[in-house]
C-alpha cells in the first residue's frame, strides 16, 4: 500500500538509524508530507533551538499520494526550523526525488545531529548509509548529483542536495534536486549545511500499490483531460509562470525599484522572450502541465548558460524589483541561483532593498567595494549573486537575511525593507489587495504567496462563483466580494486557500494543479476521490479540511512556542503609508489601511477559532484533538 | 491493420507518466522497474528519449528463444510473447539490442511491451504526444510531412524566384 512507507530516524552525529512504520491513525490525522512532518518537528524539537545548530531536525518527505495516479504527485516537503526567520522553516519541491523516496522503501526522514565531516546519504530498497562527500563539497547543484550518480554507478539515482550557498550558511540557501526543482524558502539548505550533510541519494524498485487500479486510472484519465483543456493549463504548457508577469505588470501589481514603483513602465522582459533561447519544455513526475523551459544562451557574452525555468519570481527577482529590463539578466541570473542553491526570491529582494539604500546614501561604494548598485545595472545584480552565495564583502552580511543584515547596516536601513517575520515579500505589490497583503501578513513560514494566497481574487469572479469554491467544504455564508481592491470576505478567502495547499501539501501534488491561479483545477472533492482511488482512504472533503485545519495549527503552535505575536502578523509600514502612484486606475492610489487591516486580522483569527492574540482557544484544540500536543517531546 | 507507437522526442517532457500508466495497467502498482517503457534521460543537457520494445521484423529475441515462446503475431502486429513455453532463461533480455525484454522480479518473468492488445496505454496518457501509435504506413509520411515543413522554407523561396 502507498501507506506502508516507513519514517526514518538518522541521527548524524551517533550514525544511529532507525525505522518506523507510520501507524494508519497518523495519517487519517496528517495525511502525510507537509502535514506529517510538522507534527514530527513539533514533537522532535526543543524550543528555542538553534536553527544552524545541531540540535534543529531536518525532515524530508514524500506527500501521501506521491507516484501515485494523482495528478503532478512529485513533491518533496522539507521541513525544520527556519534560519531565516527562527519560526517554522517549509518548503517543497517537484522533480523526481519523493517518488523513488518511495520506491525506496520511505515516506519520511527526521534528520537529527551533525556529521562530523561532509556527508551524503545513500537509501535504497529499505537501506540507508552515512556515505563519505568529501569529494562533492564545495560542487555546484547539478554537478554535485551528476558526480554521486557516478559514484554509485546508476544513472537512475536521484540526488536532493545542496550547493555552496548551503554549504555557506547563507540563511536562504535552497535544497534541491534537478536543474531547478528547489526548496527555496525558509532556507532548509542552511539547515542542511549546519548539519555537514550535502546529499541524500536515493534508489528504489518496490512496489507502490495503487488501492484500485482501474478506477485510479480512469479517473486520473479524466482529471488529466480536464486540466488539460483549461486556459490556465494551455497557457502554463507554453509559457509557464512567466505569463502572469504580462498581467501583472500591465495593471500595476508588482514591484518595482524595491518598493517605489508598482509597475516597470517599459518593462520588457515578457515570456515569449523565452522561444529565442528555449529546448523545449519539462514536466515533473506524472505532470502534464510541463511548466519549465530547458533554455540555452547560444551568443553573446553569456553563451553557454544552460539551465531550467526561469519562473515569475525570477522575473521580479532579476527583473522588475532591480529595475533590470534585460531578459538574458533574468536567464543569467536564474542560472546562477540554480547553481550555488540559493532562493531566487530571496536574493532578488535583498539585491533590490540593497539598492535603495544605495541610491539613499544609507549603503556606499565604500560598503559595495566600489560596485555601483544602482537600478538596471545588470552586472552588478549578477555580481551581487555571487558574492552572496560566496559570502564575499557586502555579500556576507546580505547573506544573513532581512532582519539581521538590517541590524548590521543600521542607519535606518529598516525602514526600507519589504517582509513579514524576517523573510521577504514576493515581488508582488499587495497595496491594492487586501486579500493577497493579509495573505503574506498570516502565513506561518513568513511572507509567502504560495501559503493562503487567494490568486483567483484578481479575476474578479462573479460571486456565485466565489460562493461555489469558498462556500464550503466547511460551511460559510458570511460576504465575498468579487472586487479585489474590497476587505470584505477576504479573510474567509485567505482562510480557505490555507487549507487547500495545506491539504495539497500533506497529499504531494503541486499547487499548479489546485485552485491557486485557475478556479478550474482540484478542490476538496476532487482531493477526496484521488486519495480514495489511490491509497483506499475514505477521506470526506469536510474531513480533508479538518486535518489541513489540524496541520495548520500544529504550524501556529509551533511558531507561538517560538515566540511569534499578533505584531508578526503584520505589515511593514510602507503598506500602509505610502499610496502606488502608477498603474491602473483600479490601483493607483492604494494603500493598505490600517483599522480595516486590523479588522480583517480579527475576522481572521475568528476564522480559525484563534483568540485576538491569535493563539488557538482551548475548544479549538479539543476540536481538531490537539490537547495534549505536543505528546511525545523528544 | 499494421500499427506501431511513434516515439517523438522532441516532445517528450520527461514526466514519466507513461511508465506509470504502464506499470499500473499491467502489475496493479506503481514501479517503474516493472513498467515496459522507460523514459531514459540526460539531465545535463535537458535530453530525454522514450525506449520500449520495437517489435522487430527480424526480431533477435525470437531468434534466440530456444522454446520459441516468442513469435511474431501478424494479427496485432507485434512480437507476442507465450508464458505457457517461455521457461525463463532470459536469452531474449541478452539478446535485445534496446533493452525491449525485461525482467519482472516480483513476477520472476519476462516482460515486454505487448501493445496492450492494441490500445496502448501509455499512449493514451502522453499529453503532449510524444508517443502515438500509428498505423505503420502512415508513419514515414507523417515523418516526410513535418521534415518537408522544415524544408519547405527554403524551397518555397526558390520556388518563388522562379516566378
Amino acid at each position: 500500500m502507498p501507506l506502508d512507507r516507513k519514517i526514518a530516524y538518522i541521527d548524524l552525529t551517533t550514525g544511529e538509524i532507525n525505522s518506523a512504520p507510520i501507524p494508519p491513525e497518523m495519517r487519517r490525522r496528517y495525511l502525510g508530507g507537509r502535514g506529517l512532518d510538522m507534527y514530527l518537528l513539533y514533537n522532535h524539537l526543543a524550543p528555542g533551538v538553534d536553527p544552524l545548530g545541531p540540535d534543529n531536525v531536518l525532515t524530508v518527505s514524500a506527500g501521501l499520494l506521491v507516484g501515485t495516479l494523482a495528478s503532478a504527485s512529485a513533491r518533496t516537503h522539507i521541513g525544520a526550523k527556519s534560519p531565516l526567520t527562527g519560526f517554522v522553516g517549509s518548503s517543497n519541491m517537484g522533480g523526481f526525488f519523493a517518488p523513488e523516496l518511495r520506491w525506496a522503501g520511505y515516506d519520511h526522514l527526521v534528520i537529527k545531529g551533525r556529521a562530523e565531516r561532509p556527508t551524503y546519504l545513500w537509501i535504497h530498497d529499505g537501506q540507508i548509509e552515512m556515505r563519505d562527500a568529501g569529494e562533492v563539497w564545495g560542487a555546484s547543484i547539478p554537478e554535485t548529483q551528476e558526480r554521486i550518480k557516478e559514484q554509485l554507478r546508476d544513472p537512475e539515482v536521484k540526488v536532493l542536495c545542496i550547493g555552496i550557498a548551503g554549504e555557506n550558511l547563507v540563511r536562504y540557501a535552497n535544497v534541491m534536486t534537478g536543474m531547478k526543482n528547489a526548496a527555496g524558502r525558509t532556507g532548509m539548505g542552511a539547515v542542511m549545511g549546519s548539519k555537514n550533510l550535502k546529499a541524500i541519494a536515493v534508489r528504489g524498485t518496490q512496489d507502490l500499490e495503487i488501492r484500485f487500479p482501474k478506477d485510479a486510472l480512469a479517473y486520473n484519465r479524466s482529471l488529466v483531460e480536464h486540466i488539460g483543456s483549461t486556459k490556465f493549463a494551455q497557457i502554463m504548457q507554453k509559457w509557464g509562470t512567466m505569463f502572469i508577469y504580462g498581467v501583472t505588470n500591465t495593471t500595476g501589481l508588482v514591484r518595482n525599484r524595491n518598493f517605489q514603483l508598482n509597475q516597470q513602465v517599459g518593462g520588457n522582459i515578457e515570456c515569449e522572450h523565452i522561444e529565442r533561447y528555449s529546448l523545449g519544455t519539462q514536466g515533473c513526475y506524472g505532470c502534464v502541465i510541463h511548466c519549465r523551459h530547458k533554455y540555452m544562451i547560444k551568443e553573446g557574452p553569456y553563451a553557454g548558460t544552460y539551465s531550467e525555468g526561469p519562473e515569475y519570481t525570477s522575473q521580479g527577482a532579476f527583473g522588475m524589483e532591480v529595475g533590470c529590463n534585460n531578459f538574458e539578466t533574468v536567464l543569467v541570473g536564474n542560472q546562477l541561483v540554480n547553481t550555488y542553491g540559493v532562493d531566487t526570491l530571496e536574493i532578488g529582494s535583498m539585491i533590490a532593498w540593497a539598492m535603495e539604500l544605495y541610491e539613499k546614501g544609507i549603503l556606499t561604494d565604500a560598503d559595495t567595494d566600489g560596485l555601483k548598485l544602482e537600478w538596471g545595472n545588470d552586472e552588478a545584480v549578477l555580481e551581487m549573486i555571487r558574492r552572496i552565495a560566496e559570502r564575499r564583502g557586502l555579500g556576507d552580511i546580505l547573506a544573513e537575511g532581512p532582519l539581521r543584515a538590517a541590524e548590521r547596516i543600521g542607519r535606518d536601513s529598516l525602514r526600507y525593507l519589504i517582509h513579514v517575520k524576517g523573510m521577504s515579500n514576493l515581488h508582488s505589490d499587495e497595496r491594492p489587495t487586501p486579500s493577497l497583503a493579509l495573505g503574506i501578513a498570516t502565513s506561518s513560514r513568513g511572507s509567502d504567496h504560495l501559503r493562503s494566497r487567494p490568486a483567483i481574487d484578481l479575476y474578479h469572479l462573479p460571486e456565485e462563483l466565489l460562493r461555489k469554491i469558498y462556500g464550503g467544504p466547511q460551511p460559510y455564508d458570511g460576504p465575498l466580494s468579487s472586487d479585489y481592491t474590497s476587505y470584505e470576505g477576504k479573510p474567509r478567502m485567505v482562510h480557505w486557500q490555507e487549507m487547500m495547499y495545506e491539504a495539497i501539501d500533506c497529499a504531494g501534488i503541486c499547487k499548479y494543479h489546485t485552485i491557486f491561479l485557475s478556479p478550474n483545477l482540484i478542490g476538496f472533492a476532487e482531493l477526496s476521490k484521488l486519495i480514495y482511488y489511490n491509497t483506499g482512504l475514505e477521506l470526506a472533503a469536510e474531513d480533508i479540511w479538518q486535518i489541513a485545519d489540524r496541520a495548520y495549527t500544529i504550524e501556529r503552535l509551533f511558531n507561538l512556542r517560538e515566540g511569534l505575536t499578533r505584531d508578526d502578523d503584520w505589515l511593514v509600514d510602507r503598506y500602509f503609508d505610502e499610496k502606488t502612484p502608477i498603474g491602473l486606475p483600479i490601483v493607483r492610489g492604494k494603500s493598505i489601511d490600517r483599522e480595516k487591516f486590523r479588522a480583517m486580522l480579527d475576522e481572521y483569527y475568528e476564522l480559525h477559532g484563534w483568540d485576538e492574540h491569535g493563539r488557538p482557544r482551548a475548544e479549538t484544540l479539543a476540536k481538531l484533538g490537539l490537547e495534549a500536543e505536543p505528546s511525545h517531546l523528544l | 491493420m499494421d500499427m506501431m507507437i511513434v516515439v517523438d522526442h522532441a516532445k517528450c517532457t520527461g514526466c514519466r507518466l507513461c511508465e506509470m500508466a504502464c506499470s499500473v495497467k499491467h502489475t496493479g502498482v506503481n514501479n517503474p522497474s516493472r513498467s515496459r517503457i522507460h523514459v531514459i534521460k540526460w539531465p545535463m543537457e535537458g535530453f530525454e528519449l522514450p525506449m520500449l520494445c520495437q517489435q522487430c521484423e527480424q526480431a533477435p529475441c525470437i531468434a534466440v528463444c530456444p522454446k520459441d515462446a516468442l513469435y511474431r503475431d501478424p494479427v496485432v502486429s507485434r512480437v507476442t510473447l507465450d508464458y505457457d513455453l517461455c521457461i525463463g532463461c532470459r536469452m531474449c533480455v541478452t539478446a535485445c539490442p534496446f533493452g525491449g525484454m525485461g525482467v519482472d522480479t516480483t513476477d520472476r518473468r519476462v516482460i515486454k511491451c505487448d501493445q496492450c492488445d492494441g490500445d496502448p496505454l501509455c499512449v493514451r496518457f502522453c499529453g503532449p504526444g510524444a508517443l502515438q501509435y500509428l498505423p505503420v504506413h502512415a508513419v514515414n509520411l507523417m515523418k516526410k510531412r513535418s521534415a518537408g515543413l522544415q524544408l519547405s522554407e527554403v524551397m518555397r523561396k526558390a520556388y518563388a524566384t522562379r516566378l
